[in-house]
């Protein structure tokens, strides 16, 4: 194992993220905080409770992952992205490091930032609204999980595009729009019978499911299901990815 | 098992190497090549011939389509990461980050390669290259010439064994391109094997121990820079005449010989290789026939004849 590789990568990219923090951090914070305010402070006061949980508190779980996801995918696909666009990329192909080494440098560090920047929202998000975790090790869990995840997610993404446009297309038409219908701002029981039956088919459903299970201890997925289909997403990715260095796909011709 | 410091292995062993690129395009046709450690070898051909190729395999940037590869005995497929471990790449292109500083690009280069930070080595590099003084400055500041010396500072920073410059001196001024040659001479003093491909053919005439000639993805040619300079090097006699000729007398018909158009000047060409007994005869006879000369020169051809000479057979 080149321990000094992975360790190198992982802090080329964490600098990249000190570097940019008015990106990394600062706007989504900002933007989530704009959230709280309109949705759960100014609107939420007029809305019931969802399942007893005051509408401010409930959309706190669907925004954290809303973050999460979007920052996980942009940060690990431009992480890779880049050293692909500029070129510098061949340093790291022409290096000893296997596969498993460049994907830990690199997905290790665009989680690390999740993390980081999952943790900063839910402290913001005390300022608005008061909320409670019920299972705070499933809480840190989850975040830990979806941040891993879609790290991978986002370097399959990375390594795929051969544009910029490319990179912003997944996260804005594809993932937004499904952690929107994916019940960050309702509770599935909401819909009609047929949208609750096509609502299942999207992953993100799961996510922010159980990730409102872990503060609330209320749930619209039995939080095992939640788990089992993160880690089957996460699984998908790793395979995606092997099969991507294996071929060398977009990166070794 | 080979082991370090044999000087009878060879450094980069190629064998029955091919690439055929997805479009379909044959890039490398059954490469052999033997790269002795300690040498400066130097990789000639017209653009397109498969040079970067060649190098990009070696060093694991382009998958080969078949054949086999060992780098300091390590196939490079296999037991890639000893393999890499031992080679620093300075590619053709000038692609450096833009926001790190030069320290920290040049101290990752030394972590991705597998070695533990090592501050005084980096010091050393950066002030052989003359990067001291901008090791705190963000790359993107950096002029061309610059970049170009943090690309070389990348590859040295772990300390390889093998050195592969692609077209390290590709638009650097003269200075950056002395600087350069000094460095690489230094470094073959200290046993690094060193494969450069160049556009500059004096700077392979000046620098290499042996050359070789790679056209359409085939290596035509591999051989000691003194032995092809006169093997295929030919010598040329030039005799500024007193009195014009018409033609060329019938007792020098079978000699190599030529006449300028305006007849003041006769041409002899000759093989390197050849005493000097064909000039003398040549020299005798035209004094026997009473044609006189004013002046006499003689050229050898440069590495340079010889290469556009075999590439475009």
């Amino acid at each position: 194992m080149n321990l000094y590789g992975v360790k190198a990568i992982y802090r080329f990219e964490m600098a990249r993220m000190w570097r940019t923090l008015m990106q990394s951090i600062a706007s989504p914070v900002i933007s989530t905080s704009l959230y709280f305010v309109v949705f759960g402070s100014a609107i939420g006061s007029r809305m019931g409770d969802i399942d007893g949980i005051s509408y401010g508190a409930f959309i706190i779980p669907g925004l954290v992952m809303l973050s999460l996801l979007m920052q996980s995918i942009s940060n690990a696909s431009f992480g890779i992205y880049m050293p692909k666009f500029s070129g510098t990329i061949y340093e790291v192909l022409s290096a000893p490091v296997s596969y498993v080494e460049v994907v830990l440098g690199y997905v290790g560090a665009a989680a690390t930032k999740s993390v980081i920047l999952g943790t900063i929202i839910l402290l913001t998000a005390r300022i608005f609204v008061d909320y409670t975790v019920l299972h705070p090790v499933w809480m840190v869990s989850f975040l830990v999980l979806t941040s891993i995840t879609f790290s991978l997610f986002g370097f399959i993404i990375g390594v795929w595009a051969d544009g910029f446009e490319k990179l912003q297309i997944v996260p804005l038409m594809i993932v937004t729009p499904l952690v929107f219908l994916g019940g960050t701002f309702y509770s599935i029981d909401m819909l009609p019978e047929i949208w609750q039956t096509i609502t299942l088919f999207n992953p993100v459903v799961y996510l922010i499911s159980g990730f409102r299970w872990a503060f609330y201890g209320v749930s619209d997925i039995h939080v095992g299901i939640s788990v089992a289909m993160t880690l089957l997403f996460m699984l998908g990715c790793m395979i995606a990815i092997w099969w991507i260095f294996k071929t060398g796909y977009r990166l070794r011709s | 098992m080979p082991t370090w410091g044999n000087s009878v292995q060879p450094d980069i062993s190629v064998r029955n190497l091919n690439k055929v690129y997805a479009g379909g395009f044959q890039a490398l046709n059954n490469i052999n090549l033997d790269i002795r450690r300690g040498e400066i070898f130097a990789l000639l051909g017209p653009n397109g011939a498969g040079k970067t190729t060649l190098i990009s395999i070696i060093c694991g940037i382009v998958n080969a389509s078949s054949g086999t590869v060992l780098a300091a005995g390590h196939d490079i497929v296999r037991d890639y990461r000893a393999a890499r471990a031992t080679i620093g790449l300075v590619p053709q292109e000038l692609n450096t980050d833009a926001f790190e500083t030069v320290w920290d690009a040049v101290s990752f280069s030394r972590g991705l390669f597998g070695k533990a930070a090592n501050p005084a080595h980096i010091e050393k590099v950066l002030k052989d290259l003359s990067l001291w003084d901008k090791r705190n400055n963000r790359i993107m500041s950096l002029s061309g010439g610059m970049k170009r010396r943090v690309m070389i500072a990348k590859a040295l920073s772990h300390e390889p064994r093998i050195l592969f410059l692609d077209e390290p001196t590709a638009g650097v001024d003269v200075e950056l391109r002395r600087d350069m040659w000094d460095m690489v001479r230094g470094l073959r003093a200290n046993g690094v094997t060193i494969i450069l491909t160049t556009h500059y053919i004096e700077e392979a005439e000046e620098m290499a121990d042996r050359i070789g000639v790679i056209r359409q993805g085939e290596i035509i040619l591999v051989e000691g820079k003194e032995q092809l300079m006169a093997k295929l090097g030919k010598k040329e006699l030039r005799l500024l005449l007193q009195q014009p000729l018409s033609n060329i007398p019938n007792e020098l018909a079978e000699e190599p010989i030529e006449l300028s158009d305006d007849g003041f000047e006769l041409v002899y060409t000759f093989d390197s290789q050849q005493t000097q007994a064909g000039v003398a005869r040549l020299l005798r006879q035209l004094g026997e026939l009473g044609i006189d000369y004013r002046d006499l020169q003689t050229r050898e051809s440069s590495l340079e004849d010889i290469f556009v000479g075999l590439v475009h057979e």
